[in-house]
């Protein structure tokens, strides 16, 4: 405990999300092959790869989506494991967004938006709101406040679940695909979004397909392949100077 | 549903489908042979004494009976969709009220005595059954709320329990249930009385069907919304009772709807206890001077009755919750 308390009032270098020789299993598949990374405040983090290799398993480790059965992950100076009795203190710092929204479709935008802050924060109704209302802006969706879920646009909805994200003031905000559901016309609405939440300091872990992001935002780009780690570098290094054959084979497809 | 936009001709105004349809129509008459009804004395100034008017007889009595029927049937396809519902329903209750008139009935009696025998029935017996089923439609509800959770824990003992329950519950008879409570549990030590133990046996009988109905109305939510309340930290209680139940609920209302009126017609079992609800007191004021068939179709009315009420109620939730979403 000690430790821990330690640990988050350090100063910023020090990871905010750690993962040592992680691995993880679905029944006998194994997903996660000795996984290791850390991640610093405020860094942005894209990870890429083909199709199962293992790029929602990783990010669902870090709430605790998904259990690993070795290693050790530890976010904000927590370790997650299955005897913990906090995780949902430890969820309500990171935020989440799915390829498919989930937003909550009993409820309006704006409740959406309330529903955390005012259930498990224990923030006072108009308080709420208010910060609600301010994140519908800043996703610069606030007149759909009171409509329901399918209402709205893909690109919309979606832009509300980063608002219902942002509303808990997480610390680290993961993203898995959240553009790869969406038509073609709505993906730079959302991308946007995220370039301006970049920009404002949010430690991000997304993991997309839209190169073009990666290279705008991202301090390190991950690839993974078969549930490892095969390369991760800058932008600049990732793109011109790709070292791993099946990185280049993976460049060549996504960016022809 | 979708009803398509395109409409078919309708088979009744096709002539060869009509002069098949009269066919059918006409044999059946034939087979079952109306002569000797009303309809045959309607018809002896044509065909004579009905009992000896033989085969010609009961042929023109099942063409007369045939052409009417077709004629209502043809009468009926021209009208608007709601007058048409309202015209078939109106006849069926009449071929209903022609069947219970059939048997002969002495209807003053369910009027006779002081108090009336019909006004017993419902100060009494309405009352009486009302009240359990009403009683055991709210335990059954809480019952299920609890079961369905159970069912859905990985906790060893709770999904054990509440399996073994809706097994056993949904595996016997309700009237044995009626019986074994309010027999059994005097054999531990519990003395209870006959009402308590009929809406005991209707509570845990309904409780173990609505169980599996709102498991599998939990069930059907995408996991996607447990994924997202988790990863917002939103712990299970909250999570069940803020997104997932309210979503549910417009699945559930259908099929617990269904349940409640059984259930309200189950309770009738609960006359074997001797409690004075509808069956019980049918059963008793008929057989004093053996007007049984009088007071059970008293009894029938009063459980029709009671059960399009319910219908009607299903149907306005039903409505208000398909609005919402
Ligand atoms: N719930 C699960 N049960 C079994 N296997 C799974 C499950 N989820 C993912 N997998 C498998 O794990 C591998 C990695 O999946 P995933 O992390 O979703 O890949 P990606 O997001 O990179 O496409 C895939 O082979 C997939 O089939
Ligand atoms: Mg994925």
């Amino acid at each position: 405990m000690a430790n821990n308390i330690k640990m988050q009032t350090n100063s910023e270098d020090k990871p905010i999300i750690s993962l040592k020789s992680v691995s993880k299993w679905y029944e006998d598949f194994q997903a996660l092959k000795n996984i290791d990374l850390e991640i610093k405040l405020k860094e942005k983090i894209v990870i890429c790869g083909p199709s199962g290799s293992g790029k929602s398993t990783l990010i669902r480790c870090l709430n605790r989506l998904e259990a690993h059965q070795e290693g050790q992950i530890t976010v904000t100076g927590i370790e997650l494991h299955e005897r913990m009795k906090d995780i949902d203190t430890v969820r309500q710092d990171i935020g989440m967004v799915f390829q498919s929204f989930n937003l909550f479709p009993h409820l309006t935008v704006l409740e959406n938006c309330m529903a955390g802050p005012n259930w498990v924060r224990g923030i006072d109704q108009n308080e709420a709101k208010e910060r609600a209302m301010a994140l519908l802006k800043q996703v610069k969706i606030p007149e759909q406040a009171d409509k329901y879920p399918e209402q709205l646009s893909g690109g919309q909805q979606q832009r509300v679940a980063i608002a219902r994200s942002l509303c808990m003031q997480p610390k680290v905000m993961l993203f898995d695909e959240p553009t790869s559901a969406l038509d073609p016309e709505m993906v730079s609405e959302v991308l946007d979004t995220m370039v301006e939440l970049a920009e404002s300091g949010m430690t991000m872990i997304c993991v997309t397909h839209e190169m073009g992001f990666a290279k705008q935002v991202a301090d390190r780009i991950i690839f993974m392949d078969e549930g490892e780690i095969v390369e991760q570098n800058t932008p600049e290094e990732f793109f011109n100077n790709p070292k791993n054959n099946r990185t280049k084979a993976f460049l060549d497809q996504v960016l022809s | 549903m979708f009803v398509d936009t395109v409409v078919e001709d309708k088979a009744l105004h096709k002539p060869a489908f009509l002069f098949g349809l009269s066919i059918a129509v006409l044999a059946i008459f034939f087979t079952f042979n109306f002569t000797n009804t009303i309809f045959g004395e309607f018809l002896s100034p044509v065909i004579g004494n009905p009992e000896k008017s033989g085969f010609f007889g009961r042929l023109a009595v099942s063409f007369v009976l045939t052409i009417l029927f077709v004629a209502n049937l043809l009468l009926i396809s021209f009208a608007r969709l709601k007058i048409q519902i309202l015209i078939v329903w109106i006849e069926l209750f009449l071929l209903f009220l022609a069947f219970a008139y059939s048997f002969d009935l002495e209807i003053a009696y369910i009027f006779s005595g002081q108090p009336s025998k019909i006004g017993l029935m419902i100060s009494k017996g309405l009352f009486t059954t009302i009240y359990i089923s009403a009683v055991s439609i709210l335990i059954a509800t809480a019952i299920a709320i609890v079961g369905a959770i159970a069912k859905l824990s990985n906790n060893g003992f709770a999904y054990a329990i509440a399996s073994f329950y809706t097994s056993l519950f949904r595996g016997l008879p309700l009237l044995l249930q009626i019986y074994l409570i309010y027999m059994g549990l005097p054999q531990l030590g519990f003395m209870i009385d006959a009402i308590p133990s009929g809406i005991a046996a209707l509570s845990l009988c309904y409780g173990a069907y609505m169980t599996e109905i709102f498991r599998a109305g939990i069930q059907s939510i995408p996991k996607g919304q447990w994924e997202a309340s988790r990863a917002l930290g939103f712990p299970f209680g909250l999570i069940l009772r803020k997104i997932i139940l309210p979503q549910s609920i417009p699945l559930i209302i259908p099929p617990t709807g269904n349940q409640f009126i059984a259930m309200l017609k189950d309770s009738s079992l609960v006359s074997v206890l001797g409690i004075w609800e509808i069956m019980f007191l049918a059963k008793k004021l008929g057989a004093k001077d053996f007007n049984h068939l009088e007071m059970l179709l008293t009894a029938a009315m009063i459980y029709w009755l009671l059960t399009i009420i319910l219908e009607m109620i299903q149907a306005r939730i039903e409505r208000k919750y398909q609005q919402k979403t």
